[in-house]
């Protein structure tokens, strides 16, 4: 017969033995537990703390099909606008060209295949907004103002075409590619500094990315929330350099983003999306919301600049996909579809733009030699007496060839 | 009167230029909160605020760029470079930029703009600490270069910079910083760019020295003195431009020249002025020019660096070579 309080007196020790082991076995296992958590480090499992995505805009493919949902709010007149300031510029482009090959004009670096990108962005620029070029803007810098006659003065070396015209808020173009980037961060700091509900734009292309002051600008933008624009038009070659040599990245607009702010990438071939690009940013910087990367991808389809023979490096096939991206022409067919575009229309704007070159070619020749002094009036405000010395001996003739 | 050093000097010119005109703005690294690695501007950044006294990322290229560019718009920057040696990442917007923008843009663009930069040996920094660059910069052209003695020229100087239509490099004598104390007036006071000064007049020979090289110059001129020769010191103050009228006038009288500058040798400043002397009174001359200057090597360490300075013992040899000549 089985004592039950036996068993139960048993039991119940059993129970205490059992209750002993797992309290000593849990002590151990969790005092092993935590030697080797010691050993291995905690259990943090990777986890991810940050994602990115960059937007790709287009709105007006080259078929001149367009996205109507998108197409930024233009009138009639505007659109037409657009077109003849993209077909002046390549006018003028194409007779700069010439000129050097005449040999009428220095070293020239044309903007042919960029003619959206530069008219898409300065039409979205408020007189009283600045402007930083690089070197090769000169659809922007006309659009902005510039007379295409300083253009032409400034490429056939007389300094006298970089003296922007007081009101007309640019920088004289920039060489040393991307050390422009900094200043136009300085001049965007000292607008919000002085309240001032301006944004700054400037431009840069894909070689400016791989320099040093390109992240010093915009880590500079980033910290301080500035009210800047970088507007890269990616023409994928630097001289000889293709985009390739120049990043790992996807994109050039994803390098904004380590720098804390937007950036996206437009069809620098579609005036619409560049056009739109541009004026959100702008609204965005005026608004005190810091700065935004645009990288319009396009193409340079000519050579680097009229020093240059790029079918030394590169294929005439890739060339020519990229002229059947032409910007002029499929903004042209989707105005011919809308009926703001016919070849009357055409041959007007074609002729005044021809005009306006031709005219601005002969003032350009007609102008003087500049004034020799000038080497010297403008290094200081007032000129210290080494260099008033330097000007006279000069000027009274010593080693001039010409005198 | 106060006693002041040469960084309480500086920073009351700064203060009162900050009050003066709102344009002036401080900026660069720790230049804010901590009042900068030297306490140059120090107290700043609590009366004026972060709007006016800015620590800026660790940039310096866009510390100048970004300067020059708030120059254009109307303000007037006053940019700290920590240590001289760490300007050369923004010597392409010196050299390419702040120089030039008056001449690129036909004077629609000007530049005032001020760099400081403690410069020179002597205070057993690390390497990059210790170098004195002023020939790279004195050979820019559009750029002026001012290197103060004391902690009186350094107020005056400082504040004439300030108000400078174009880009001022003030090199500041780190060994000078706390070394002395001299009476510096709370009034407002200003010394010319491009002026130099007697500091001690004499007859027998003109020693010419600018920063930090015044006091062991000085030391030496006494030196000689207690021997009968009287030396003429010429404190440089404004190393670009070069105020030629005062060097060779005195040169003229005295005859006898030495340069005294802690610069490497070749292409330093002390060949440009003797080019002058040669252009301007070699037949005033008994003795060629001497050069009391750094070797033409890198800077040392400071276990070596003692080797590499000139000292007043070095200024006295050379004084007595141009004297038996």
């Amino acid at each position: 017969m089985i004592n039950c309080s036996r068993i139960k007196k048993y039991g119940n020790k059993f129970k205490i033995i059992l209750e002993n082991a797992r309290v000593t076995f849990i002590s151990r296992w969790s005092r092993r537990a935590e030697k080797s958590s010691r050993e291995k480090g905690a259990a943090m499992p990777k986890k991810t703390i940050q994602t990115f995505q960059v937007e790709w805009l287009q709105i007006l493919d080259e078929h001149g099909n367009c996205d109507e949902t998108l197409r930024p709010s233009l009138s009639d007149k505007e659109i037409q606008k657009l077109y003849e300031w993209m077909v002046l510029t390549r006018t003028l482009d194409e007779k700069a060209f010439k000129l050097q090959r005449e040999g009428r004009l220095g070293t020239y670096a044309s903007i042919l295949g960029q003619e959206a990108a530069q008219v898409g962005s300065a039409f979205a620029l408020q007189p009283s907004d600045w402007m930083f070029p690089s070197f090769r803007e000169a659809g922007a810098s006309i659009l902005r103002g510039l007379p295409p006659r300083m253009i032409l003065q400034y490429w056939s070396g007389d300094e006298r075409g970089s003296q922007i015209p007081e009101g007309q808020n640019d920088f004289p173009i920039t060489i040393p590619v991307g050390t422009q980037i900094p200043i136009a961060a300085g001049a965007a700091w000292a607008a919000k500094l002085r309240g001032d509900r301006i944004a700054v734009m400037t431009y840069l292309g894909d070689g400016a990315t791989s320099k040093g002051d390109f992240h010093e600008g915009l880590n500079f933008a980033g910290v301080f929330s500035l009210p800047v624009v970088f507007l890269c038009q990616n023409n994928q070659w630097a001289i000889s350099v293709p985009l390739s040599r120049q990043t790992r990245s996807k994109t050039l607009a994803q390098k904004a983003i380590a720098y804390g702010f937007d950036g996206i990438q437009v069809d620098g071939n579609d005036v619409f999306a560049v056009y739109k690009a541009a004026k959100e940013a702008l609204e965005k910087a005026r608004a005190g919301h810091g700065p935004t990367l645009i990288e319009c991808l396009t193409y340079r389809i000519g050579d680097h600049t009229t020093a240059d023979d790029a079918s030394r490096y590169r294929k005439a096939e890739e060339v020519e996909a990229w002229r059947k991206k032409d910007p002029i022409d499929r903004l042209k067919k989707y105005m011919a579809n809308k009926g703001l575009w016919n070849e009357a229309y055409h041959q007007q704007v074609a002729t005044a733009a021809r005009e306006k070159v031709e005219a601005a070619v002969k003032e350009e020749e007609a102008i003087p030699l500049p004034d020799p002094k000038d080497i010297f009036r403008y290094t200081f405000g007032e000129l210290p007496e080494e260099l008033k010395q330097q000007m006279e001996n000069f000027l009274r003739g010593d080693g001039r060839p010409d005198l | 009167m106060a006693k002041l050093t040469m960084v309480e000097a500086i920073n009351l010119a700064l203060k009162q230029e900050m009050e003066r005109d709102p344009a002036v703005v401080v900026l660069g690294e720790d230049v804010g909160k901590s009042g900068g690695v030297f306490r140059v501007t120090q107290g700043l950044f609590e009366r004026f605020g972060d709007g006016r006294v800015v620590d800026t990322p660790l940039s310096e290229s866009a510390i100048v760029g970004v300067s020059i560019g708030m120059a254009a718009y109307g303000f007037r920057p006053v940019a700290e470079i920590q240590f001289e040696g760490f300007v050369y990442g923004a010597m392409e917007q010196l050299i390419s930029h702040a120089s030039r923008i008056r001449t690129r843009s036909r004077g629609r663009y000007h530049c005032p703009l001020v760099v400081r930069m403690p410069y020179g040996g002597g205070i057993r920094a690390p390497e990059h600490h210790s170098e004195s660059n002023e020939a790279l910069l004195v050979h820019t052209p559009g750029l002026k270069v001012v290197a103060p003695s004391t902690p009186y020229e350094a107020k005056g100087l400082l504040v004439s910079a300030v108000r400078d239509p174009d880009p001022v490099i003030f090199m500041e004598p780190k060994r000078v910083y706390r070394a002395i104390k001299e009476e510096v007036p709370e009034e407002e006071y200003s010394i010319p760019l491009g002026q130099c000064r007697i500091a001690t007049e004499g007859k027998d020979v003109t020693l010419i020295a600018w920063g930090a090289m015044l006091q062991p110059t000085l030391k030496a001129a006494a030196l000689m003195g207690e021997r009968g020769i009287g030396s003429e010191v010429i404190d440089l103050r404004t190393l670009s431009p070069l105020d030629d009228d005062t060097i060779i006038e005195s040169v003229k009288k005295t005859k006898r020249a030495v340069i005294i500058h802690e610069a490497p040798r070749t292409c330093g400043l002390g060949a440009e002025l003797i080019a002058r002397i040669n252009e301007k009174a070699l037949l005033y001359l008994e003795a060629p020019v001497e050069r009391v200057t750094g070797f033409d090597t890198v800077m040392p360490l400071p276990k070596l660096e003692q080797h590499y300075l000139p000292n007043a013992e070095r200024v006295v040899e050379a004084i007595d070579r141009v004297l038996s000549f």
